[in-house]
């Protein structure tokens, strides 16, 4: 590996030469997190892929610590949280962390599509790199829905009961999928048990789609906020120090507010009703997901019909699969893409306004304000971008990321 | 930043408040809201009033016990309140907990600091039996499972209206009979539970008058200490963790603009 | 790896440019430290845990002769109120007959130096391989000297738990006990 690679760096360290001509690691990290040319034009949007990295590890290792003292059968459940809450060492902070954690995790992953999405990162010859990162969303709420289900509370039973229950809508097969994905005829204690299993799974499949995500990225480098590529150094800088030093400063200010959330309102994310046990007799007055959960919550009770709102609720995640063809510009980045820019504001308070409904009980304005919201959503990724990236006239792109920071400087 | 950009951002924001805003407003006028109280646990360098909290227990002990477990906690627990472990031990002597001799069979065994706090029905089934069909909730985290939290139980505790006292509006628009028992905060209006407290329902051993308010508030400042024994850990930890990431993000800025210096 | 590669063009002096980044090492390293701290405790005994590490027997109830076997710490304690003849041959054992040489006496003492000779509170827990001897349930056999005897290796114990034959290396163990009043010992 190391000699298909120009001359292989030196190491002063005997020791770390022997390992690194056995097993290049050392060889590996400096050229792909020390020298590795970044470009130099990058803004704080571009922290939150570190950020999110941080926050994958802090959920494994909270989340492996509860493990420790957590137990998935539905009698044992709801107490063995409280019981870490109460009498293991530092269990309060554990599970706080990996609570608030979560909720931050989605806030870092949302930054981090935004900020794809509105300089084009999606587009060629990053296509594959984006569908992975689509990918690691996936997981990431298939965790997620998984783990609020352990602790066994009214919303963890009743949100797994509605959502496992939406794919009886499948015509034909729908009621053997769910007896399936129950184990039983209800949620009960085999579905706890298998969620349990799934939930430890699943974020070492997210690690490894993680290292795929980084390595295609790898293979071009990253986007900027001009969409242009390098040229050259000039328009480049190494990744270490430049862009570990802001990295580093970046993870710490996105720190001080998950501590923030963590330690003085880390139930004021969640619902009150997950502090009383699950009990299958009787339902809550208002079932709602998790805030990150809310805006696709919405789209599925915005169609009438359940089969229509499921459809829709995997469609609002698949045009995102299918983003890279979908647009149409020659241009990458929305700073040249005068029209575009407003339409991308346009999308992000649809999406709120979407979690706003999803907060809510289907019923009175709501109705009409999800399915007017569900309908642009839509309308934005099916129609408006292959139309727009053909009729807009994008600005003119300076001609190199130097010339154009020197420009700034300069003026 | 560039211009176009931190106009975006600054529209964004204004609609994001706009809408966080007609949020609260379409929340605040579903049911009537119990009154916000200050709590001396409240804000982020609140702290539990440990004298109250020990009144609140005796309330719950003499009053709410009857019918409410407290099952994830155990009575060395109450040392957290700034009992000695023999006041403690004074306090369970005559509490008989179920349990089971060499032999296997069931017998009742003198409390130890070490037990759960007794339940007053065996099972689930049985507290729903034994009180109209809906058995009375377990009391150990019920500040953190209910909307509005301490307020909420406090309003509950406090907000029952006597039939005599209701208007005729009242009477019809929730069907209320003389056997409901109405209460101005309950979703619904009509709770299942009779008024628990009164005045002079409890005699404080620290000699505090117990009128109805009084035991309403100890109460709650025991039962939300119940709800989260280390909260008072949570939030000076909080402290320090923030103060030490403000100092490393101030540092790591620094160490930034260092960094960076030659390229801007 | 870190300073060498730090722009000498950056503003500020070499000195100040050490200072800062070992500043910032200094404090990061800080600050992984105590962040590890409270995931290396967590796998210390919990709070319900610690709770049952102590126990309390009232001994009243027990006759002389009798003895009650009371579970801590997840092992069988061994409470024996022995009689007068059973603390004699005790007494009158020489040292040099003992593979674990403890006076009788020293195995009655609490940890307020009392001496109750009455009361031997030992663990039960073959100190061979791990089985629970016989001898403190009526009709179980006491052994070849009237203490206790395990059936797993034939190891057999005196009056005072001491090993006198078998593969045992050492006597049943004394955990620490104190008897709050002449009839309440709390061990552990």
């Amino acid at each position: 590996m190391a000699s298909s690679h120009g001359t292989p760096p030196v190491f002063n360290n005997k020791v770390i030469a022997w390992i690194d001509h056995r097993l290049p690691i050392f060889s590996y990290i400096e050229k792909e997190y020390h020298t590795f040319p970044t470009p130099r034009n990058f803004n704080y949007f571009w922290n939150f892929g570190a950020i999110a990295t941080v926050m994958l590890v802090l959920m494994i290792v909270t989340g492996i610590v509860l493990a420790t003292n957590y137990t998935p059968h539905v009698t044992m459940a709801f107490d063995s949280v409280e019981r870490i809450m109460r009498d293991v060492p530092s269990g309060w902070l554990i599970r706080y962390l990996h609570m608030t954690g979560a909720s931050f995790f989605f806030i870092a992953v949302y930054i981090h599509i935004f900020r794809g999405m509105y300089y084009g990162s999606y587009k060629a010859p990053r296509e594959l790199l984006w569908i992975l990162g689509v990918i690691i969303l996936l997981l990431m709420m298939a965790t997620a829905f998984m783990g609020y289900v352990l602790p066994w509370g009214q919303m963890s039973f009743w949100g797994a009961t509605v959502i496992t229950s939406l794919f009886g809508a499948i015509p034909v097969v729908g009621d053997s999928i769910v007896t399936w994905l129950w184990g039983g005829f209800a949620i009960d204690n085999p579905t706890l048990n298998r969620f349990f299993a799934l939930h430890y799974l699943l974020p070492f499949v997210i690690v490894a789609v993680v290292a795929l995500h980084v390595v295609a990225l790898h293979v071009h480098g990253s986007n900027n906020p001009l969409g242009i590529d390098p040229k050259g150094p000039q328009d480049t800088v190494p990744f270490h120090p430049y862009y570990t030093m802001k990295d580093g400063f970046g993870v710490a200010v996105f720190l001080i507010i998950y501590a923030g959330f963590a330690f003085f309102a880390p139930d004021s994310l969640g619902d009150p009703a997950n502090y009383i046990p699950a009990n299958p007799l009787v339902t809550p007055t208002h079932i709602v997901p998790e805030w990150y959960f809310l805006p696709f919550y919405a789209i599925l009770r915005a169609v009438p019909d359940k089969l229509g709102g499921v459809l829709a609720m995997f469609g609002s995640i698949g045009v995102l699969f299918i983003l890279p063809w979908l647009d149409t510009s020659r241009v990458r980045s929305c700073t040249f893409r005068p029209i575009y820019k407003w339409f991308m504001l346009v999308l992000v308070i649809d999406v709120f306004v979407l979690g706003y409904c999803g907060a809510n009980p289907p019923e009175g304005y709501f109705v009409p304000l999800s399915q007017v919201a569900t309908l642009y959503y839509f309308f934005h990724f099916l129609i408006l971008l292959p139309v727009l990236g053909k009729i807009e006239r994008p600005l003119p792109l300076p001609p190199s990321i130097a010339d154009a920071v020197l420009k700034k400087k300069a003026g | 930043m560039r211009k176009p950009m931190k106009k975006m951002l600054v529209t964004a924001a204004v609609a994001l408040s706009a809408l966080t805003a007609g949020v609260a407003a379409i929340a605040a006028d579903a049911e009537e809201h119990p009154p916000h109280r200050h709590w001396h646990f409240q804000g982020p360098f609140g702290t539990y009033d440990r004298a109250a909290a020990q009144r609140g227990y005796q309330v719950y002990a003499e009053v709410c016990a009857a019918c409410h477990s407290l099952q994830l906690l155990a009575y060395r627990n109450l040392e957290e309140l700034g009992l000695t472990e023999n006041q403690v031990k004074g306090l369970i002597k005559d509490i008989q907990i179920p349990d089971l001799n060499d032999d296997g069979q069931p017998i009742e065994r003198p409390a130890r600091p070490s037990d759960r706090f007794k339940r007053p029905f065996p099972n689930e089934a049985a507290a729903a039996a034994a009180n109209n069909g809906k058995a009375p909730p377990d009391l150990s985290v019920i500040v953190k499972a209910r909307e509005g939290g301490p307020d909420y139980i406090y309003g509950i505790l406090t907000g029952y209206v006597p039939y005599d006292k209701l208007t005729p509006e009242q009477i019809k628009a929730f069907s209320v009979t003389k056997d409901d028992n109405f209460n101005k905060y309950f979703p619904g209006h009509k709770i299942g539970m009779p008024p628990p407290l009164g005045d002079d329902k409890v005699t404080y051993a620290d000699g505090t008058k117990a009128t109805t308010d009084q035991e309403a508030s100890d109460v709650v400042e025991f039962l939300a200490w119940a709800s989260e024994p280390h909260m008072e850990a949570r939030k000076r930890t909080g402290v320090r963790v923030i103060l030490f990431l403000l100092a490393m993000a101030g540092f790591l800025y620094a160490v930034k603009r260092m960094v960076w210096a030659d390229k801007h | 790896m870190a300073a060498s590669s730090i722009p000498a063009g950056g503003h500020g002096d070499p000195t100040r440019r050490d200072f800062l980044m070992v500043a910032t090492g200094a404090l990061g390293g800080v600050g992984i430290a105590a962040t590890a701290w409270p995931f290396i405790n967590n796998l210390n005994p919990a709070a319900d845990t610690l709770a049952l590490a102590s126990v309390e027997v009232n001994v009243a109830p027990i006759q002389v002769g009798q003895a009650v076997t009371v579970k801590w710490r997840g092992k069988p304690l061994f409470i024996r109120h022995r009689t007068p003849e059973e603390i004699k041959a005790a007494e009158a054992v020489p040292m040099a007959e003992l593979r674990d040489p403890q006076t009788d006496n020293s195995r009655v003492t609490d940890t307020a130096k009392k001496v109750r000779p009455e009361w031997l509170i030992m663990i039960g827990v073959c100190t061979h391989l791990g089985c629970v001897p016989l001898g403190n349930q009526p009709g179980q056999t006491k052994g070849p000297f009237g203490g206790w005897f395990c059936p797993c290796h034939g190891s057999a114990y005196d009056t005072s738990g001491r090993i006198r034959q078998g593969p045992a290396p050492r006597n049943l163990a004394i955990p620490g006990y104190l008897f709050t009043s002449d009839t309440l010992v709390r061990i552990g």
